[in-house]
């Protein structure tokens, strides 16, 4: 466990281990993700994988194992280092996450005018940019985030994630709850932006076409623990079971969900 | 045996949320005092809290007022001590009944709206959004709610002071035939002899009661709609309660003779 983390990853997760209450959520995770790539954990629901995304953000304080951003141990870090260390993220979350208090463009531009302390004039330039970039227009900026439908929203969430040139960005279920062709629009989108910035990202989701689209690599999750990790390609023969299941989708296999037969 | 684990889970519960509260206390009072500072965010929650609960806090002090002048007319006319009147309604309004109606009305209304704004941002995962935005959530949403509620709760009870002695002025000379200017007199005297600032000091306090309430429910709901409408009414009713005996505690020490 003393060893040093790999330079090579701009991400390392080192037997993470997390419980709520008895719930062992995450059971000694060991992950890494590479500079400049794009790593998609993929798993059912309940398997741990939010727990896991938000343990690196510091939302989420878990009991044992080690985090490394850049080589530096997160868990760690002091209060101000800590917040030195989230200016290099970007997140786009499940719903989007946005504040419905604050107009779209306010929303784009809040990491930049409240985390950085930009002057609101500059920070709505660059969020109008931002929302060009996703395909919203100046008049969108305007609205208010319950003005906006599903798909604009998880636009609006987007650029809100990359608003600051962020070096590492998380995806939490880019395409849930998205028609299929409003969720390749964001795959897309995703692919895009993230090549524009050079990004280092790490997504989770359950839609494998998402998974394939924007993934260099996949691992997956099951009980708190990665069971498989590999390249795109290596995805359809794993050899493993549990990932054959899960990405055929079928009910039999070794993986059980917990439901009652009548 | 049985009965025995219940008394214990109730005691360990009880402490945990002691526990988390003192840390909650804590984390949000440094974040008040340590740069830095969300000005924008501090004078719109002086404008919602402060400002927006005005009408609320003047008609319950006005009604009080009035009420109290009846009720020490009735009582004190039995021993001939009418006079008494205007220095009982100045000292029962600014206090007591200033400060703690002002302050159970602001807690009804400002208690829960920071409640269910701030539950309903958690269960949204927009408190988590602040965080991946560099932006520290007890220094942008917690703080501004408790500072604001401290500066302006005692402003609000300074008016109600005003509007509740109006209240008794009110009824007394119109419906009970006192004399305008020895009702008034009476009153400045106690005024000045008195001051209000003990109502005032209260009111700083039970700001703090109410935007530190609403804020850890709201901060701590989980679970969607019902765990918000929780977090709501726990947030009222822990408030109402701390304000009472906070209220009790305070008038024992700074009456203490």
């Amino acid at each position: 466990m003393a060893n040093k983390p790999d330079p090579d990853a701009k991400i390392e997760l080192r037997g993470v281990h997390k419980r709520f209450g008895p719930k062992v959520v995450l059971d000694g995770i060991d992950l890494t993700v590479p500079k400049g790539e794009s790593l998609v954990v993929i798993g059912g629901s309940g398997t741990g994988k939010s727990v896991m995304i938000k343990s690196v953000l510091g939302i989420v304080k878990p009991e044992q194992g080690e985090i490394f951003v850049d080589g530096q141990n997160v868990l760690k870090m002091d209060q101000s280092d800590r917040e030195d260390t989230l200016r290099k993220f970007g997140m786009l979350f499940q719903g989007a996450a946005l504040f419905d208090s604050l107009p779209v463009w306010e929303n784009v531009a809040f990491g930049l005018i409240q985390g950085r302390r930009m002057k609101r004039k500059e920070a709505k330039e660059i969020a109008m940019d931002k929302l060009s970039k996703v395909g919203l227009g100046a008049d969108v900026g305007e609205l208010y985030p319950a003005e906006l439908s599903g798909g604009m929203q998880k636009r609006v969430g987007l650029a809100r994630a990359i608003a600051a040139d962020p070096e590492i960005i998380f995806f939490d279920e880019p395409t849930t709850g998205l028609d299929p062709i409003m969720a390749d629009v964001i795959n897309e989108l995703i692919v895009d932006s993230v090549k524009e910035l050079g990004a280092t990202t790490l997504s989770i989701t359950h839609d494998m076409a998402s998974a394939r689209k924007i993934a260099d690599k996949i691992a997956m999750i099951y009980r708190g623990k990665i069971i498989w990790a590999g390249s795109v390609e290596e995805v359809d023969k794993s050899g493993n079971e549990y990932v054959e299941q899960f990405i055929n989708g079928r009910a039999d296999g070794p993986i059980q969900m917990e439901v009652l037969k009548p | 045996m049985n009965f025995l684990a219940v008394i214990g889970r109730v005691v360990i519960a009880t402490l945990a949320e002691i526990g988390k509260l003192s840390k909650f206390t804590w984390a949000a009072v440094t974040h008040i005092v340590r740069p830095p500072f969300f000005l924008r965010m501090l004078l719109q929650q002086m404008l919602r809290i402060g400002y927006f609960s005005l009408p609320v806090v003047a008609l319950t002090a006005f009604f009080t007022g009035g009420a109290l002048a009846l009720q020490i007319h009735y009582g004190s006319s039995e021993f001939n001590s009418e006079s008494l009147v205007a220095t009982v309604v100045a000292l029962g309004i600014t206090r007591e009944l200033g400060p703690v109606l002002g302050g159970l009305m602001v807690a009804g209304r400002v208690s829960a709206a920071i409640a269910a704004e701030l539950g309903t941002m958690r269960v949204t995962e927009q408190i988590d959004a602040l965080t991946t935005l560099s932006t520290n959530p007890y220094k942008y949403l917690v703080a501004p709610r408790i500072a604001a509620a401290v500066i302006t709760l005692p402003l609000l009870v300074f008016v109600a002071d005003i509007i509740g002695i109006m209240g008794g002025y009110v009824v007394a000379t119109a419906s009970l035939d006192f004399n305008a200017g020895v009702y008034l007199k009476n009153t400045i005297n106690y005024i000045q002899d008195n001051g209000v600032t003990s109502g005032l000091i209260k009111a700083a306090v039970f700001g703090f009661i109410i935007a530190l309430m609403g804020c850890f429910h709201g901060f701590n709901s989980k679970g969607g709609a019902q765990g918000v409408g929780r977090a709501t009414t726990n947030a009222v009713v822990s408030a109402s309660i701390l304000i009472l005996a906070a209220n009790y505690v305070m008038t024992s020490l700074l009456f203490a003779k």
